[in-house]
């Protein structure tokens, strides 16, 4: 388990990130003020529906955003040093080397022809000072760590001729190649079946944790969150609406849309007659409601949510944006 | 018990993958083809839902296309019962449901065109107004608004279209609806809805589902019976709370073990290794033996035999031992 962070410097650290997108119909606000850390050796989970941002943000650290979109204010820092200003060559650097990234279609992140082994040596050849053959040497010693069957023989493999379990494997070990700080991992397991699934999660959580590589799972599934990560971000719209250790926000959470998140997901162990379901969708970048943009779905809204978007308050173990809780806070403030 | 509504006998398609002719003349090869399904039997029961899991590759869509009479079967046969019209179906009373409402609306068309097509098609009602009544309350059935009629799908959000594909499939009055993946393509908060209307619809007009899913946990929320599929091959069938209880298959356990759940935070565990073979050159006798921690000797030799509930060489061993069953 992580120590949480509290005491030790965070490996990175997220300050009011905010992220627009400059069209001809206007500016549309991607992300809104997201702030989080995470520590050494800690897997944060972001999870959200499709459009909260949570790739976004992930894009976001590793500087990857495309024109039009562009950082519109906060602060990205990477183990004390600062990251979002540093400008295309100084991001070189850090790609790869101290940040890896793993994305969900490991077909894609392979170059489809050149051998496998020589991807990753080009990768520790690029990042590291090292001689070809001792980049050889390390490719060959990082895929037996990801578990290839046989790796002398299928070092020189291309990337076809791998099955999908086994090319996000190779990816993995392209990922953790330079022995980075952190490692980005969007979506990891979702093009995968659920019994590779699970060989991936365990993999990707053992390295982790005797390497001390800190980890950022973008994913949909919450399940998969719950195995994996310490703690979890909710994303909605664009806003971190809920943040905590993984076991307070599944089993107690405080947002409205993180309870009904909860609620909709079909669980294994016990059958409901009903799931509960959050009516509507997730509003469009250009339709988002003034005020809480959740508040348009929400069962127990009150007057306050339609004017003022809410802060992002203590609650218990985790922290929640919702005007329900700052009522509380207030509550107990005044009560002493 | 009431007669089944539809009968599925040994069913098994092959795919034609060989070289192309003159290729394999020239090479010597033999014509190669690929067994997406066989042997497959099962019985779903009017106002029932049964699903099929299984991994990608394991053949359950095509025993759903099968069933819909999209493809023939290679051999065995495929009964409807005599309220369903027997030999020859009442046409319209079967319908499919697909994964992804973004491929399966035509975009040009209006929501009501949509709708209304398949009692075009059928010409029932004959008549253009009762037609229009129908899909408004169709609309209404399936939680949208007769106004939206007009509208066209890139108007509506997946959850939205998919409660449109639902509306067009019952627009022909089925009694049977085929349901391939119909959540997969949405979130979790949609999902929950459309998962929600299946259940309702299925209690107002009796409907009978076949639904196929990879996700176990939806299955498990919406079944009554799931038959678990590995390379073409069904390998258990059981009511869905015995399955989860006391899976007899060591597939089925595997399944069941590798779906991450919400109740298991931060669970370590030792995941099953390999992955699903290829099906064109599945492993000999029982084809999950090499993956299987209890394979025995006659596993490697002999396909196990499909009793109604299992197909497995070691689950059959311990029930005549009267020994417990796997866990």
């Amino acid at each position: 388990m992580a120590a949480g962070g509290m005491s030790m410097d965070p490996v990175l650290s997220v300050r009011n990130l905010s992220l627009e997108f400059v069209t001809r119909r206007g500016v549309l606000r991607a992300l809104n003020e997201i702030s989080f850390d995470i520590a050494r050796g800690e897997v944060l989970g972001v999870v959200g529906e499709s459009g909260a941002g949570k790739s976004l943000t992930g894009t976001a650290i590793i500087g990857l955003i495309d024109k039009p979109g562009r950082l519109s204010g906060g602060e990205i820092w990477l183990k004390g040093q600062r990251i979002d200003n540093i400008g295309h060559d100084g991001l070189r650097k850090i790609r790869g080397r101290r940040i890896g990234m793993i994305f969900q279609d490991p077909l894609t992140s392979l170059n489809p022809l050149f051998r496998v082994g020589d991807q990753i040596a080009e990768t520790v050849l690029t990042h590291m000072p090292v001689s070809k053959t001792e980049a050889r040497a390390r490719a060959l010693a990082l895929l037996t760590e990801v578990g290839i069957p046989a790796p002398e023989s299928r070092i020189d493999a291309y990337p076809h001729e791998f099955s999908g379990g086994m090319r996000q494997r190779v990816v993995i070990a392209l990922a953790l190649a330079a022995e980075p700080d952190l490692i980005i991992a969007d979506e990891p397991t979702t093009a995968l079946d659920v019994s590779v699934q699970a060989q991936i999660i365990t993999l990707l959580k053992r390295l982790c944790r005797t390497r001390g590589t800190s980890v950022m799972l973008i994913t949909h599934d919450m399940g998969v969150i719950a195995e994996t990560a310490d703690r979890v971000a909710v994303m909605y719209a664009g806003r971190i609406v809920e943040i905590g250790p993984v076991a307070d926000v599944i089993r107690h959470p405080k947002h409205p849309y993180a309870t009904g998140l909860m609620g909709a997901i079909p669980a294994l162990g016990a059958k409901v007659q009903r799931l509960t379901q959050i009516t509507g969708a997730m509003p469009r970048l250009n339709a988002i409601p003034a005020g809480c943009a959740f508040r348009p779905r929400c069962t127990v809204a009150i007057g306050k949510c339609a004017e003022t978007v809410p802060p992002l308050v203590p609650v218990g173990a985790t922290s929640a944006r919702c005007w329900l809780h700052e009522a509380q806070v207030e509550r107990s403030a005044s009560h002493g | 018990m009431a007669e089944p509504v539809l009968r599925v006998e040994n069913v098994r398609r092959l795919f034609d993958v060989s070289k192309p002719w003159l290729e394999r003349v020239i090479a010597r090869e033999k014509p190669q083809y690929l067994r997406a399904v066989d042997e497959v039997s099962f019985e779903i029961r009017p106002g029932e839902t049964f699903a099929l899991v299984g991994e990608s590759g394991s053949g359950k869509s095509t025993v759903a296309k099968m069933v819909v009479g999209l493809l023939p079967p290679s051999s065995g046969s495929v009964h409807f019962s005599a309220s369903m019209g027997g030999e020859r179906v009442r046409p319209g009373a079967i319908q499919m449901i697909f994964q992804d409402p973004y491929a399966s609306l035509n975009p040009r068309w209006r929501i009501r065109d949509i709708i209304a097509e398949p009692m075009e098609a059928l010409n029932h009602p004959a008549d253009p107004a009762a037609r229009a009544a129908r899909v408004a309350d169709l609309l209404t059935l399936v939680g949208l608004s007769p106004l939206d009629g007009e509208k066209y799908p890139h108007q509506f959000s997946g959850g939205q279209r998919q409660r449109v594909a639902i509306a067009r499939a019952l627009s022909s009055e089925p009694q049977f609806l085929v349901c391939d993946e119909p959540t997969s393509a949405l979130d979790v908060s949609v999902q929950a809805q459309i998962l929600n209307l299946m259940r309702d619809l299925q209690e107002r007009l009796g409907l009978t589902y076949l639904f196929i899913s990879h996700n176990l946990a939806v299955v498990r929320h919406m079944a009554h019976r799931i038959g678990v599929m590995y390379l073409g091959r069904l390998v258990e069938v059981q009511e869905t709370e015995a399955l989860f209880a006391t899976p007899r298959h060591p597939y089925t356990r595997l399944l069941i073990d590798a779906v991450p759940d919400l109740e298991q935070i931060g669970r370590d565990r030792v995941p099953v290794q390999g992955e699903v073979p290829s099906p064109i050159n599945p492993p000999s006798g029982c084809t999950f033996h090499p993956r299987c921690p209890l394979a025995m000797e006659i596993c490697m030799r002999e396909v196990p035999a499909f009793d109604g509930s299992v197909a497995c060489h070691v689950a059959k061993d311990r029930a005549m031992a009267g020994g417990p069953p796997l866990s």
